[in-house]
């Protein structure tokens, strides 16, 4: 086979859009998108969607980042090794102009059309994520997710902000619940797909420091996050605070978090057969469990202070 | 997306103006849009 025959055609838009992983998106968007509504005061409807928008964006140039310097782990990786840089379909500084050219959009438009303080979180959330998370902490420590979880935390602070102007208490107890919330969500999908991890030298909590240890932090970051999911409703409306439907949802569900969170934590796996189903459970708990929770805040929010 | 056979050959020059198209359609539209954002945040900026 020649190196012609074998010649790809060129990306096209969906290798593109996939650059921007529209799926993590969707909660980056989600979580931003609710904050704006439950904030305290009220937005120009084309303004609020083009903060959401501008949320939305700036996670896809740090997404596209990632992609451009991951390219190589990627492809030791059988979860992503389809992905357009390691397959072939795309150049390296393709993604990287593309992730460029997102960010600094997102970050303009944001400023120009919204506010400065919620461009620089923007902007600040976009470094955090490309930089501090994909290039220095990822490859270096096994708490890389710990303290790479902020980046996935300020969309609900920045969607706060677009609102209020300002960062008081409440955005701040979002920001800390979504950052308490990704380190069990992580390990729990780092417990099942750790082979492919420990492959690529990526230290996850379970390669460097085993099972046992993670399956013991996953259980201590869940009982955290109970009373923390809790404290929106100590706040009072005013300022943003939560009520009792928010308070409800929030003990449902941060207490089915902490159940199956104990089920990961004190078991062992029996062996190579085991279909870790308690660990599956939990990751896909986490995901429903952000998505409900920021719907309880909105509903809360417009059912019991409409107008605030 | 496939690799096709031979890079010369009409199928895949027709392959790769389709997919050059897409992207330029995809494009068109996404400026598009942006430019009607743009008259719309005028708009609401105006209001406020």
């Amino acid at each position: 086979m020649t190196q012609a025959a074998t010649l790809p055609l060129p990306a096209d838009w969906r290798d593109f859009y996939q650059l921007t992983k529209p799926r993590v998106m969707t909660l980056v968007i989600f979580t931003g998108l609710c904050a704006l509504l439950a904030a305290p005061g009220s937005i120009n409807p084309v303004l609020g969607f083009t903060a959401v928008l501008c949320i939305a964006v700036g996670a896809g140039g740090a997404a596209a980042l990632n992609h451009w310097w991951e390219a190589d782990i990627d492809a030791g990786m059988r979860r992503t090794q389809s992905r357009p840089i390691p397959s072939g379909r795309m150049e390296r500084t393709a993604a990287r102009d593309f992730g460029i050219g997102l960010s600094v959009g997102s970050v303009l438009v944001m400023g120009l059309a919204i506010g400065w303080l919620a461009a620089a979180l923007l902007a600040f959330s976009i470094v955090y994520y490309a930089v501090i998370y994909t290039i220095w902490l990822k490859p270096r420590t096994p708490q890389n997710i710990v303290i790479g979880g902020g980046a996935g935390a300020f969309p609900p602070l920045i969607g706060w902000v677009a609102v209020t102007g300002d960062v008081t208490l409440m955005p701040i107890v979002l920001f800390s619940i979504i950052f308490m919330w990704t380190p069990p969500h992580f390990w729990a999908l780092a417990l099942f797909v750790q082979t492919d991890y420990a492959k690529v030298g990526i230290p996850m909590m379970p390669v460097v420091a085993g099972e046992a240890s993670t399956r013991r932090q996953i259980l201590v970051y869940a009982a955290l996050l109970l009373p923390l999911s809790l404290v929106p409703c100590l706040i009072p409306f005013a300022q943003g605070g939560a009520g009792w439907i928010y308070g409800l949802a929030a003990s449902v569900l941060s207490g089915g978090f902490l159940l199956l969170s104990i089920r990961v934590g004190l078991r062992r796996p029996t062996g190579p057969d085991d279909t870790l189903k308690p660990e599956k459970q939990l990751f896909f708990w986490s995901i429903i469990y952000l998505f409900a929770l920021f719907a309880a805040l909105v509903a809360d929010r417009w059912i019991l202070a409409p107008g605030l | 997306m496939t690799d096709l056979p031979d890079p010369r050959s009409p199928e895949y020059l027709a392959q790769r103006r389709k997919v050059i198209r897409q992207r330029n359609v995809a494009l068109g539209l996404v400026l598009g849009f942006f430019a009607l954002l743009f008259f719309a945040i005028t708009i609401a900026k105006m209001d406020l």
